[in-house]
């Protein structure tokens, strides 16, 4: 019997991350109070470092390796360099929160890290057991991150309810890759593409691990009726921990649907159609109406990305490459907004004070016109108002639906939006139309207000010119 | 010989168990932490089942990953469980309700 | 090229942002520096794209340069059309563009809103070129509504006071009117051509030519006419024909640079460009150049003669303008197109002149503008006095003059033509002559001649204007003599317009002319016996005799003709009736909408209604968020249970 080396090259940068998190959380061991900078830079630059081999590796061939159990392909290293991306924003904009609070230890950065690794495994998963392993470190790494704040009552409460519900998720998701898998005879995802194109069977066995399946990713995505954790995490959390939650796993959540709907179980596309329609349109709906009930801009935001999960979801349910594109555009599109508004609300927090209610936007605009401005920006881009990016990625995943026949669908979608964009024009209203309840001017480090005008431009200008990005999407996934 | 539909009741069986458990406790969150090990369990019992019947390995070497994760995840719960005690002094489920709306 | 072409869109917006964003760190000498480097920057790419095209011969230039989206095969993009027509106005646009803006150093210099102004004409100079330059119906109409939003802002730039808010809201009214028609016209292209690109719409106008559409039931319209019509509409309101030239006149409460700028050189002649641009469609619809031609003839006559009655000297200028507006529509009427923007042209240099120029004496009057309080202004201000007399030569065209060539020529085409109307037509251009001639003069002679009726303290500050105000005029007063003589030949009877206008042969009136040139000079000689240059003396000579020779007959004459003296004075009742009608009318309608309609029916029951039943649903489904966990997995089970009992048991 001969050993054989798998090839290792495609998951460079897999390796390289999973390294440099163990290499951070020996570091900061070592570090004290003062100098514990080090590892914020060190996170970053494995970030960086990983950016650089993804981008290197890059070509637009598709490679397997370790017994077909992980795959590198175009839209794996877009969604990945995306994913870099986010949490390097992420880091940034946390820093100067975690600091005030005394939150800022090696473990955010670390769990941080290795929730990455997660992701990235999710993205390259190729077989159920990869994409599985690639979840539970994601997950794992996440509720740790809730918890982080020890003596916070929200944010154990949220950890413990994020902990439970995720839990039943994955059994959920175990169960039906364990029915995927007696069904089909085996774990790997092209394998059970292709015993399904020759067998089109509705095999009740199929068909239950199916269900399965949707509901445990229904649950990572947020969506009606799998959806109760998100209000109740994202308000518990730390600002920076939801900022996280909401940002980067959902590229990775949609790369995981991906790769199991499209790619694995795309022969029963007909029959997960339905169940997605369902799911879209409740989340839509759902979503959209709650969220002008609350009066916390985190959990409102926590509303809002429900329904952003529902728009994914019609990208996706419409079973068309230009639907895939379209939801992958809105993914990516969604990150970016969701980064700029709570980077927002960090921005505005202090010692003492986490302005994370909707009143303490009041009046934002006679404090700083400009950051105004930008969060009238993020505020239009999420409600879907031209000329922000926030329309296209609407008008993308709506095309792909009515082209797919589902008119009635686009217009329930069409309908809530309206609904919803009061809830973001309210805080427009706010910021623009009231008195500040407190007068003092903004504090923040040069680099978080660089960057947050740069996401905020960022969206403008994807607005004016989507094409680029848009092209990118259709490209990886041809 | 047992036939592989006894199996994928036995799981099915002990994956409702477990379902019921987490939401008809309304006291102890340990009960829920047990619930979830049965869960996995279940879907433990499949695997092997499956893996035997098909004569693949790759079902039970699933298994082995499984446990390995159920252990790690234990570890967290049980952690969160003591944070969420130290603060509140109760793990009463019906307790933790201070996040709605 | 297309470098140069987006340096020249390009450079006056970079120059607007900076002075409108920064304008207070930058300061005024920034805010005009950079400004002005942007809009000469502009001029001289503009020439080098006019050497380019019309010298070099180089082909016309016709590209997109970004597609904002394609949605249903109609592509929205924003494109360059450079041929002819479209360098010869970017050249005049940027030219007194630039020429206002070093004139605005100076008569500004005290203002406290200088960067804003600044920021404002030069955000106007990149709307106007976007419209020049247009090679698409979309950006067309970006540029025309641009336009009209910075005369909005520039009209309105003393926003203090009561008068200016009221002549802006005015304008911006009326345009919207005309607007109103546009934009049926070009929704009315979209619709049949099924493109917003000239090209395929002009390509496509002659297969469309017999379509006939129903606009009111049992009325068969020919579909091109509708189009035109609809199209001119627009055009009236930007370029102040009757009966929708009621707010240019009041828009002179605007500082006098943008009187010269928009209200004059530029914006109001974008309607003119715009049929110009547009004829292909004018060519295949003879009753809309019907329509055309009697509305400017009307507006050429009727509207000169309010200028005689007029004391305010921008005023009178202003109904000047319309006049002229009017010849050169009527020119578009009998299909000389190149005859209107050859007007258009000259029209440009010598109007802005005589703007400025009366801006530099509204400055040495202390921002009174009443004609009955100046006289004898010649010895204090000689080269306003001279330049300004330039301009007044040119307006009523005398031979020799740049106005001279251009009117003469729509006279002589109108002459010619044998349209429905052009035998009233040439009647009312004709006496227009006399009319102008004597209002230009009347004014003329009451500002710089006769006795010095100003008071005392403004007499002993009387002098002439800075350099930065006299050098603009006395480069705008060169062109106002030369380029008549220059540019008549190519442009009226030369190829220059061949490629961008198009004229069917049965209208070709100026072909007909042609025949008979023989050069500028034969030109000239030949229209110095004509009725034309008779009617202006005669209407110079008039003014002298009623207000320098016999002060008092003017008195008499108002007495005696009262009737007719109010009807002039109440600018034929336009004002009122639209107050009276329009303004009332629709304060009513309004009034009653919002009270009924609005208040109870719309705000109380379907916007509030909605909003309160949505938010009561909301707060009621947010129960259901009970913060329990059991509650939480339990929703998960059933949503499981569901998605399995409908899919798969089922």
């Amino acid at each position: 019997m001969v050993f054989e080396f798998p090839n290792f090259v495609p998951a460079l940068a897999e390796i390289f991350v999973l390294t440099m998190a163990c290499v951070v959380l020996i570091v900061d061991l070592f570090l004290t109070e003062r100098n514990r900078v080090i590892t914020y830079l060190l996170s970053q630059a494995t970030l960086l470092g990983a950016a650089v081999l993804t981008v290197s590796l890059h070509n637009n061939s598709t490679e397997l390796t370790f017994s077909g159990g992980f795959i590198r392909d175009g839209m794996g290293d877009v969604l990945k360099v995306f994913i870099y991306l986010v949490v390097a924003v992420v880091f940034l904009y946390s820093r100067e929160y975690l600091v005030v609070r005394k939150l800022f230890k090696g473990e955010f950065f670390v769990l941080g890290l290795f929730a990455v690794l997660g992701m990235m495994v999710m993205v390259s998963g190729h077989s159920l057991l990869t994409i599985y392993l690639g979840l539970e470190l994601l997950s794992l790494s996440l509720y740790a991150m809730v918890a982080m704040h020890r003596d916070s009552m929200p944010a154990s409460e949220a950890a413990m309810k994020y902990f439970i519900l995720g839990a039943i998720a994955s059994g959920m998701l175990l169960y039906g890759m364990s029915l995927i898998y007696g069904a089909t005879g085996s774990l790997d995802i092209g394998v059970i593409a292709d015993t399904l194109r020759m067998s089109p069977g509705d095999d009740m066995v199929l068909l239950l691990g199916l269900t399965f399946i949707i509901v445990a990713l229904a649950f990572k995505l947020g969506a009606v009726p799998f959806h109760m954790w998100i209000p109740d995490v994202y308000h518990g959390a730390p600002t920076p921990v939801t900022l996280f939650i909401g940002s980067a796993p959902k590229i990775a959540a949609f790369a995981m649907v991906m790769r199991l709907l499209v790619d694995g179980l795309g022969p029963l596309h007909v029959q997960w159609q339905d169940m997605l329609v369902i799911l879209a349109a409740l989340s839509i709906v759902a979503g959209s109406v709650i969220a002008i009930a609350q009066r916390n801009l985190k959990r409102m935001l926590a509303y809002s990305t429900i329904a952003h999960v529902g728009f994914l979801l019609l990208g996706i349910l419409a079973g068309t490459e230009n639907g895939y594109a379209g939801a992958m555009f809105y993914v990516l599109v969604y990150a970016l907004m969701t980064l700029g508004a709570f980077g927002m609300i960090l921005m505005l927090s202090r010692a003492g004070f986490e302005a994370d209610e909707i009143e303490d936007f009041k009046g934002l605009n006679e404090r700083s016109p400009w950051f105004a401005f930008v969060m009238l920006i993020l505020m239009f881009s999420m409600a879907g108002v031209p000329p922000f990016v926030g329309f296209y990625a609407k008008l993308a995943v709506l095309q792909a639906v009515i082209d797919a026949g589902l008119v009635w669908l686009a217009v329930l979608a069409v309908l809530s939006a309206v609904i919803g964009a009061f809830y973001y024009l309210r805080i427009v209203k706010y910021m623009y139309f009231d008195k500040p309840g407190d007068e003092s001017a903004l504090q923040s480090n040069f680099d978080m207000r660089a960057t947050i005008s740069a996401n905020g431009l960022l969206i403008l200008g994807l607005g004016i010119y989507p094409s680029g990005l848009m092209a990118l999407c259709v490209t990886v996934l041809r | 010989m047992i036939a592989l539909s006894d199996f994928l009741i036995l799981g099915a069986l002990l994956f409702c168990i477990s379902l019921a458990g987490i939401f008809l406790n309304r006291k102890n969150l340990l009960i829920l932490l047990m619930a979830i090990e049965l869960m996995l369990l279940a879907v433990n019992i499949n695997f092997v089942a499956f893996s035997h019947y098909l004569g693949d390995t790759a079902g039970q070497v699933f298994v082995f990953f499984i446990l390995t994760v159920a252990a790690a995840e234990a570890a967290i719960g049980l952690a969160i469980l003591i944070v969420l005690f130290r603060n509140r002094r109760t793990i009463n489920v019906g307790q933790i309700d201070s996040l709605k709306g | 090229m297309k470098g140069v072409y987006l340096t020249v869109v390009l450079a006056p917006l970079i120059g607007s942002i900076i002075a409108g964003l920064f304008g207070r760190k930058i300061g005024k000498t920034g805010a005009h520096g950079v400004t002005i480097a942007g809009v000469a920057l502009s001029f001289l790419m503009s020439l080098v794209a006019f050497k380019h095209i019309v010298i070099d011969g180089a082909p016309t230039f016709n590209e997109s340069v970004y597609t904002w989206l394609i949605s249903d095969g109609i592509r929205l993009e924003i494109g360059f059309l450079i041929d002819r027509l479209t360098a010869l106005m970017m050249v005049v646009v940027t030219f007194v563009s630039l020429m206002v803006h070093i004139y605005t150093i100076g008569y500004m210099k005290d203002d406290p809103g200088y960067q804003r102004f600044f920021s404002y004409i030069s955000l106007f100079t990149f709307s106007m070129l976007m419209l020049v330059m247009a090679n698409n119906f979309l950006q067309l109409f970006f540029g025309w509504e641009a336009v009209g939003l910075v005369s909005y802002l520039l009209i309105g730039f003393w926003y203090q006071r009561e008068s200016a808010i009221y002549a802006n809201l005015k304008a911006f009214l009326v345009n919207r009117v005309g607007d109103f028609g546009f934009l049926l016209g070009i929704a009315a292209i979209l619709m049949y051509f099924n493109s917003l690109d000239y090209a395929d719409v002009f390509a496509a106008a002659p297969l469309l030519s017999d379509v006939t559409i129903q606009v009111f039931p049992g009325v068969e319209w020919s579909l091109l006419t509708v189009i035109c019509i609809l199209l001119f509409i627009g055009a009236m309101g930007k370029s102040a024909q009757m009966p929708l030239h009621v707010w240019l006149p009041d828009s002179m409460e605007g500082p006098t640079p943008i009187s010269a700028l928009i209200h004059a050189a530029t914006m109001v002649t974008a309607g003119i460009f715009m049929v110009a641009r547009m004829s292909p469609l004018y060519e295949l619809s003879e009753t809309a150049l019907s329509v055309v031609l009697v509305i400017g003839a009307l507006t050429a006559f009727l509207m000169g003669l309010l200028g005689i009655v007029q004391n305010d000297i921008k005023r009178m200028v202003a109904y000047s303008t319309l006049s002229q507006l009017g010849y050169m529509t009527v020119a578009l009427g009998v299909s000389a197109y190149s005859a209107a923007i050859f007007h258009l042209m000259t029209h440009a240099f010598f109007k802005a002149l005589m703007f400025l120029a009366a801006g530099s004496v509204i400055i040495a009057m202390h921002h009174d503008q009443d004609i009955r309080n100046m006289g004898g202004l010649k010895k204090y201000m000689p080269i306003t006095y001279w330049t300004f007399l330039i301009g007044a030569l040119a307006l009523i065209g005398f031979p020799g003059t740049a106005g001279f060539f251009s009117k003469d020529a729509i006279i002589e085409a109108v002459h010619a033509s044998d349209l429905p109307g052009s035998g009233f037509a040439y009647l009312a251009v004709l006496l227009g002559v006399f009319v102008t001639a004597l209002y230009t003069f009347r004014a003329f002679f009451l500002v710089f001649h006769g006795k010095e009726r100003m008071d005392e303290h403004t007499r002993t500050h009387l002098r002439e204007s800075p350099l930065v105000v006299t050098v603009p005029l006395i480069l705008l007063a060169i062109p106002s003599v030369l380029v008549g003589m220059v540019a008549i030949g190519p442009l009226l009877f030369g190829e220059f317009f061949a490629d961008s206008i198009y004229v069917a042969a049965a209208h070709d009136v100026l072909a007909r002319i042609g025949e008979d040139f023989t050069g500028a000079l034969g030109f000239l000689f030949h229209g110095m016996l004509g009725m034309p240059v008779l009617l202006a003396l005669a209407g110079v000579a008039t003014a002298w005799y009623i207000y320098l020779q016999r002060p008092e007959l003017a008195g008499l004459i108002k007495a005696r003709f009262e009737l007719l003296y109010r009807i002039l004075d109440r600018k034929y009742g336009f004002d009122d009736f639209n107050e009276a009608f329009f303004a009332a009318g629709s304060r009513g309608l309004g009034r009653l909408f919002w009270r009924t309609g609005d208040e109870t029916v719309i705000d109380g029951v379907a916007v509030n209604g909605t909003a309160k039943g949505i938010g009561w649903i909301a707060a009621r489904i947010r129960q259901a968020q009970t913060g329990l966990l059991y509650h939480y997995a339990f929703a998960m089970i059933i949503g499981l249970l569901i998605l399995i009992s409908f899919y798969v048991l089922l």
